[in-house]
């Protein structure tokens, strides 16, 4: 199968420092791929390069077979920013009818994205006025309007209680059994269990791209974030 | 570009207005009040009220407008909005036009209040119609719209933002006319101010105000209009989809 996000000695330079000095990786179509590291590792530049908002110095980012940015995928990737960007003076719905109407989707894509995110009850709420998880929901939901072939999502359970963090988890399944791709980050670990493939970070290189399976073989221990450590004192 | 689009940024961004009473109470009080100081100031027949009053009414939405877009798209950058905005089938030209009508319409109402309450209550006068003054008005909304959306892309906080009004608005208030006619200002001055918009929108305004409609008056609109497309793409240009 073919690779639904192939990168290609990315360089990515930030404010004068090389955040990836050359990352090259391949994310698996109709899977849920995670992109696990600590703070700072590089994982939100290389999903805004994947994207195609962040300024690249050199390689190259291919998306569903185009090259990353280009205005043919603005209608099939779908994207959640870390730090939630919904309009805080507007209601639940205010903001995902507003991305429906750009998206020009019909009206019942916004019910069915607020009820993939569990929001039914707050749909007249004004954003402000919900909990920081809240508002992360609505940000998912207004990245799943329109049924994105490519959904790339940056920390989506941060902070999450964990019921809610398991049915998310379930929901990115559930998507990726639709033949959606989901590439999804996080800093804690012990989300990597949850994920078909793993892609591990560290100061801007690419530690491992492996299954967690493949991941425990290669270090033998259980625990993922056992297995991490050995990576990175293997690669020190 | 998409009218579909435009429209869905033009209807949020009245959304988001709507959820904020207290600035659309001010958008329409303070000219009031500030055309009713004018008038208690100087007098209802006074030359001075009469001179001023529909420059006033004309330029404030100008200034009204100019800062509330601005600090708008601010937010917008601030709060990841505009990262997201640009992943998506969106023109940029969608957004700021969407951003331009939105103001425009508000800009109609507050205009046409403040006509109300001059012409109607307080006894301003104009040769030409009033209607007009209420066109202007709304033209220099829109101005101030694109050129508080340009600026917008120089500030890095609230703060900075802010102070780009009187740094950007002032000097051209200042030279426009009002204040001194521009035959007797400093040649170097009248020539600065030469290139300033507002300068031609108190013009047009002053000559509705003397029906002197002729053809100083269409080449100051067309200045005005022309003012509002170069603003526009020059905010276009500082719309990056791709950022550090």
């Amino acid at each position: 199968m073919s690779a639904a996000v192939r990168a290609d000695g990315l360089h990515v330079v930030r404010g004068g420092v090389t955040v990836l000095p050359g990352l090259s990786c391949e994310v698996a179509t109709a899977s849920v791929t995670g992109l696990l590291g600590p703070s700072g590792s590089g994982k939100s530049t290389f999903l805004r390069a994947v994207v195609g908002v962040q300024r690249v110095a050199g390689g190259t980012v291919e998306v569903l077979g185009a090259p990353a940015g280009s205005s043919t995928l603005r209608r099939r990737v779908g994207y959640m920013t870390q730090a939630p960007s919904v309009y805080g003076d507007l209601t639940v719905e205010e903001n995902l009818r507003f991305f429906a109407r750009v998206l020009a989707l019909p009206r019942d894509a916004v019910a069915r994205a607020i009820a993939d995110v569990s929001l039914e009850s707050f749909t007249g709420r004004v954003v402000n006025t919900l909990s920081g998880g809240q508002r992360a929901r609505v940000s998912l939901a207004t990245a799943l309007l329109g049924s994105p072939d490519l959904l790339v999502l940056d920390e989506p359970t941060v902070g999450l209680d964990p019921v809610l963090r398991r049915d998310l988890w379930e929901l990115f399944h559930r998507i990726a059994e639709r033949g959606a791709t989901l590439l999804v980050s996080s800093h804690v670990m012990d989300e990597a269990d949850r994920c078909d493939a793993l892609l591990l970070l560290r100061d801007g290189k690419l530690l491992a791209q492996a299954t967690p399976a493949e991941l425990r073989g290669r270090t033998g221990v259980e625990q993922l974030d056992e297995a991490f450590l050995r990576l990175v004192e293997a690669a020190e | 570009m998409s009218p579909r689009v435009t429209a869905a940024v033009a209807r949020r961004v009245l959304e988001q207005l709507r959820r904020d009473p207290r600035t659309i109470a001010l958008i329409i009080a303070v000219p009031c009040v500030l055309e009713f100081l004018l008038q208690q100031l100087f007098g209802r027949n006074s030359p001075v009220f009469q001179k001023v009053g529909a420059p006033l009414l004309g330029l404030f939405p100008f200034i009204a407008m100019f800062l509330v877009t601005s600090i708008t798209m601010l937010r917008e950058r601030t709060t990841g909005t505009l990262e997201r905005l640009m992943t998506l089938p969106l023109a940029k030209v969608d957004l700021l036009a969407g951003y331009g009508i939105a103001f425009a319409l508000v800009a109609v109402v507050q205009a046409t209040l403040v006509s109300i309450l001059a012409f109607g209550l307080l006894g301003l006068n104009v040769a030409g119609p009033e209607w007009l003054v209420v066109l202007l008005a709304v033209a220099n909304a829109v101005l101030g719209s694109t050129l508080g959306l340009f600026v917008s892309a120089f500030a890095q906080t609230e703060f900075q933002a802010v102070q780009f009004m009187p740094a950007v608005v002032f000097p051209q208030l200042l030279l426009c006319g009002l204040f001194v006619a521009r035959d007797e200002m400093a040649t170097w001055m009248r020539v600065v101010s030469a290139f300033f918009p507002l300068t031609y929108a108190y013009d047009a305004l002053a000559r509705t105000a003397s029906d002197d409609l002729g053809a100083r008056f269409a080449l100051d609109v067309a200045v005005v209009l022309g003012c509002i497309v170069l603003a526009v793409v020059l905010g276009a240009a500082t719309l990056r989809r791709r950022t550090d």
